[in-house]
């Protein structure tokens, strides 16, 4: 009975950072969708999430959710600077090479932050206070539920927004076929600059919302970015449902593992799981094959 | 509608169109016929900003277009429908009908108006409305030509660039794909500048022709005349020759 009510307990923590890193991986899935760039600087967008909230609100004593605003819209204008300053300039750049400048761009961001803030682990409030909620035999904190609602939220919102509007009907157009999408009009760089605004949106938000339960630093981006790329992997980089489901599954196997058998393999299972994947199904685990005729 | 005067283009290194001037009336159809690699592509390319002119005049409607981004020559009337048809392969049918009237939902207040032509389309295509839901990917060859070209429709174009619209389609389905492009022009009175490798098929529903060899327009004339041509006969047509669409 002991071992079930704890196996619960892990399973709703590890749903809860498998949330996080499942947003994480969408917003690596957004950029690579549109540019067949993986951005190692993603993890960075997610770091300044948090970080950026805890600065509003202990030097400007700003209210929490106009510093999560704050937040976010600071690290979108960053991720649109990024694209504009390191991403667009090099036109004709090869993948690799631009992947390798976001690797530069990620250690730059987090070596200013180092700077500017200090190397010190804070501790973002949570939103609606700790007092646990007891949830068949295990207990959730408030800040789970935050997790949750915001997951779902983003889940619908980006659902919508990819089939629902002309805009992300485009953006995945011209992840499909840039050529044609020129052809009817759609500005490709514009759909780059957008999925790199939405990106760092999106890890910002994964950013703020983990930091009451996890703490956070200048580093803490290079881990959550990892675990965020282990997920859009084991979706086979898509922007939908497979990205979220593997994100899930990874939490919960993180936290399972770490419980059943030491929190000093945490990581480790993370890893072990990416190159499993990358081994045996490339493509994702949730891919089938297209359906193309010629 | 369209003249373009001493164009040159580069295709890398490769000199592909060299001084190319060509004129095109309000309502004509004019085919562009020439081997493989004489630069029929690289012109429709060179027009819709793909590639970049190097040098020469492309007015449309008396204004310039050249050097201007793909997505203003579009809003400015020119639409072309790709070699190969390229089109959007997961999304649906109608998504990539719509995703042909893009700028004009950017532009705002035409909602209604997209939707009539929306209609318009499935009129013309009833085959692609009994797959709107579908994605485009699983369409056979000819439907997929019909949905690219309606997708180009779809921006309202004044002139229309069609890139061998009959490349590797079954001749009855070719027949079909023909006759779209007379009804387009007796029924919308949209301008057409066509390039076909099936060169007798174009020249028939074509008024006028130019033909390209090597980057350079070797002959114009009427269509007719250039059927009766010996030159072009032997070099493109396959003098004698009954092709199928013609019993």
């Amino acid at each position: 009975m002991e071992f079930l009510k704890e196996t619960m307990q892990f399973v709703i923590s590890g749903l809860a950072t498998g949330a996080i890193y499942a947003l994480i991986g969408l917003s690596f899935a957004i950029i690579y969708n549109s540019t067949g760039i993986i951005n190692f600087a993603q993890g960075e967008f997610v770091m300044l999430g948090g970080v950026i909230t805890i600065f509003c609100i202990t030097a400007f004593k700003l209210p929490i959710l106009i510093a999560v605003a704050v937040a976010i819209l600071g690290t979108t204008a960053v991720g649109v600077v990024f694209e504009r300053l390191a991403i667009r300039p090099l036109k004709n750049a090869t993948p690799l090479a631009l992947i390798i400048i976001t690797i530069g761009a990620s250690i730059l961001i987090r070596g200013l932050v180092m700077l500017l803030w200090g190397k010190d682990t804070q501790a973002l409030p949570a939103f609606s206070g700790n007092d646990p909620i007891e949830v068949a035999g295990a207990t959730m904190l408030p800040q789970h539920i935050w997790i949750f609602g915001v997951t779902l939220l983003v889940i619908a919102g980006n659902r919508f927004f990819f089939h629902h509007t002309i805009t992300g009907k485009a953006m995945r157009a011209c992840s499909f076929n840039r050529k044609a999408a020129n052809l009817v009009g759609i500005s490709v760089g514009r759909m780059v600059l957008l999925s790199f605004g939405i990106s760092a949106a999106l890890g910002s938000l994964a950013g703020v919302i983990i930091a009451p339960l996890t703490m956070t630093a200048y580093d803490v981006g290079v881990m959550l970015g990892l675990k965020g790329f282990c997920a859009a992997i084991m979706g086979g980089m898509g922007s939908g449902l497979g990205t979220v489901l593997g994100g899930l599954i990874l939490g919960t196997l993180e936290s399972l593992g770490a419980g059943w058998i030491s929190s000093g393999y945490k990581d480790a299972i993370a890893f072990l799981i990416l190159l499993l994947i990358l081994f045996i199904r490339p493509q994702g685990l949730f891919k089938k094959g297209e359906t193309e005729r010629v | 509608m369209l003249k373009i005067k001493n164009l040159n283009t580069y295709y890398g290194k490769v000199h592909a169109l060299k001084n190319v001037s060509l004129h095109l009336s309000k309502g004509e159809i004019v085919t562009l016929i020439g081997a493989n690699g004489a630069g029929k592509t690289t012109l429709l390319n060179s027009l819709s900003a793909i590639i970049p002119a190097a040098s020469g005049e492309l007015l449309l409607e008396g204004k310039s277009i050249a050097g201007l981004p793909a997505d203003r020559v579009v809003s400015l009337g020119l639409s072309q429908v790709p070699e190969g048809r390229q089109v959007f392969n997961p999304l649906t049918v109608e998504e990539n009908l719509e995703l042909g009237a893009y700028l004009r939902y950017r532009a705002r207040g035409q909602q209604g108006a997209i939707k009539e032509d929306l209609q318009r389309m499935f009129a013309m295509f009833p085959r692609l409305e009994e797959r709107r839901r579908q994605a485009a990917g699983t369409l056979s060859g000819g439907e997929q030509q019909m949905l690219a070209i309606g997708r180009a429709l779809m921006a309202r174009p004044k002139l229309l660039l069609l890139d061998e619209p009959s490349m590797g389609l079954a001749p009855l389905v070719v027949q079909d794909i023909f006759k779209v492009i007379q009804r387009l022009r007796s029924e919308e009175g949209t301008t057409i500048l066509l390039v076909e490798q099936n060169a007798r098929a174009a020249l028939k529903v074509a008024d006028r022709g130019y033909v390209l060899e090597t980057g350079k327009v070797i002959l114009e004339g009427v269509a007719s005349e250039l059927l009766e041509n010996k030159d072009v006969q032997r070099a493109y047509l396959g003098r004698d020759k009954k092709e199928i669409w013609e019993r």
